[in-house]
């Protein structure tokens, strides 16, 4: 499962920070959308079920792109590894 | 059921407070959906991707704007159309219609000019590199003979005696203008003599007809000022030339030079803020005729070499996302369709590239890479786009000089040209190459035409 890490704060202009190490991040719309259902704790099968509700896109292109902004977020250490 | 919204995949980055757009400068990445009336999207399909645009209304706008530029500050002037800045036939007739001569720098240059019916006379032949043949063809035609070394001047007057005809000629003279680099390396330097010599060489031989004199000193320059040190020079040298041997010269030719709007590698504004309008140009070139000794009734007429200033922004590459990866480093890369074989030009500048289609407003950092693989493959180390995604389109801005000219056949071939006309309606000015076309150069010796694998 994935875990976002604690704290990070997301205003609704897309602007990010994160308090443990004092940066700041800016995210689109689509980027916005999924840190928020990270935070509500939903899998990654739920975030794509979303996204496919909310956009016009197809799952393929979704899952594709929502694993790489996953690898992303990790490699800014902004997901916890459990 | 409610409309979906747009999608865009999803992009974080990282804000370096305090580095954000550090130059102060309008990023502008806004689409650009159609080129002269014609969607881009339209243009792709039909004509495939990559693909040349060419503006033709735009080449002749910033032409007849050069011409009135410079007319308006001096008496008689003369544009020649630097084939090797774009010698599609297309192209050069669109010049050659506005009025322009032609300027060459090779025997296949000069047989492109007379084979798109340019006047023998109306051409002028520069460059190092002109074989007897090519001088003997372009003195039977009657071409301005630019000598640019001793030996083509020896072997035009030994030319010249055997055919017994009577080569014009102008000599290239280098010189310093106070820019780096200086470019000593074409034609006969002034503040040596080396100029002086040549033209009392010249004039000595009494089978040569003096005609002008002739300078490119440099490109892409950035200081007026240079140029008109340069025409001060030249005028001198022209009034030296009427003083002791009587002849009024029918020309000066300040070659090219001038900057187009694009944004060279290492500037730290871009081209648009730091680039002297091209009246800045035509005011120093035509003080130093003016106020040079020469009298007013025997100026020569002023020739102007322009390539890129007059051609670059009239050419679009169009363009279609491979890919996008991200690499070690976490920074976004976008792959395109198009890489430094079709895009020379992107070895010196940042080139402008803006999406073909509606994005939002979120920018990502990315590098951007052509499809060949090679590690050279850089389009732009460092620009912020909208995110893209595989299949979208982009349009790079300013590629009308020295593109078309300097590709490669390199790993792919290279694609379809268009002009676009007046009217709105695209031609094909070259196609695109076929595998056929490529082979029908090559062959394969018998011993070499079997084997078993
Ligand atoms: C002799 C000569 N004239 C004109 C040009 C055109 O130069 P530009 O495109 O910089 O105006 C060149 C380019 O190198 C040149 O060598």
């Amino acid at each position: 499962m994935i875990k976002l890490k604690k704290n990070i704060a997301l205003s609704e202009s897309g602007f990010i920070f994160d308090p443990s190490t004092g940066d700041s991040y800016s995210v689109n719309q689509t980027g916005s959308e999924i840190i928020e259902y990270l935070k509500e704790g939903l899998s990654e099968d739920q975030i794509t079920d979303k996204l496919k509700d909310t956009f016009d896109s197809d799952e393929e292109q979704l899952r594709k792109d929502l694993d790489d902004f996953l690898h992303h977020l990790r490699q800014l250490k902004m997901i916890e590894n459990v | 059921m409610s409309e979906k919204l747009r999608y865009e995949r999803p992009v974080i980055q990282k804000l370096n407070t305090g580095l954000m757009n550090k130059f102060g400068t309008n990023l502008d990445y806004s689409p650009i959906i159609e080129i002269e009336g014609i969607e881009v999207k339209k243009l792709i399909e039909e004509y495939g991707s990559p693909l040349f645009v060419l503006s033709e209304n735009k080449i002749r706008k910033k032409y007849q704007h050069a011409v009135r530029t410079f007319s308006s500050r001096y008496p008689k002037v003369q544009f020649a159309w630097s084939y090797k800045t774009n010698y599609l036939n297309a192209i050069c007739s669109v010049f050659h219609q506005e009025g322009s001569w032609a300027e060459v720098v090779s025997g296949f240059e000069y047989e492109k000019a007379l084979a798109n019916n340019v006047p023998g006379n109306k051409i002028i032949f520069n460059g190092p590199d002109k074989s007897n043949d090519d001088l003997k063809n372009a003195v039977i035609h009657n071409s301005m003979i630019h000598i640019d070394h001793l030996d083509e001047l020896y072997c035009l007057i030994k030319l010249a005696k055997e055919i017994n005809a009577r080569p014009r000629v102008a000599i290239r003279v280098n010189m310093d203008t106070g820019v780096y680099p200086m470019w000593d390396r074409f034609g006969l330097n002034y503040e040596n003599g080396q100029a002086w010599d040549a033209l009392n060489k010249i004039q000595a031989s009494g089978v040569l007809d003096l005609k002008g004199l002739h300078c490119h000193i440099g490109t892409f320059m950035l200081t007026p000022n240079a140029y008109g040190m340069a025409a001060s020079k030249l005028a001198d040298l022209a009034f030296r030339v009427q003083q002791k041997f009587g002849i009024s010269l029918e020309y000066i030719d300040m070659g090219g030079g001038l900057p187009s709007s694009n944004n060279l590698k290492g500037a730290y504004l871009p081209g648009i803020d730091i680039i002297p309008s091209i009246d800045e140009f035509a005011e120093a070139i035509a003080t130093g005729l003016i106020n040079s000794p020469i009298r007013p009734e025997d100026l020569p007429t002023l020739i102007m070499e322009s390539g890129r200033a007059l051609v670059d922004e009239a050419g679009y590459l169009l363009g279609t996302v491979i890919s996008n990866k991200r690499l070690s480093s976490g920074k976004r890369a976008t792959i395109m369709d198009f890489g430094v074989n079709i895009l020379f030009t992107s070895f010196w500048y940042n080139h402008k590239i803006n999406p073909a289609q509606p994005t939002t407003d979120y920018l990502e950092d990315m590098e951007i890479f052509g499809p060949l693989c090679m590690n050279i493959d850089v389009i732009r180390e460092s620009i912020s786009l909208p995110p893209m995604k595989k299949g979208d389109q982009v349009v790079v801005q300013n590629v009308g000089a020295y593109n078309v000219t300097q590709w490669m056949q390199f790993i792919t071939l290279r694609p379809n040209v268009v002009l676009i006309d007046s009217n709105a309606k695209a031609h094909i000015i070259r196609k695109k190459e076929s595998t056929d076309y490529i082979n029908s150069m090559e062959l394969v010796p018998d011993h070499l035409k079997s084997f078993k694998l």
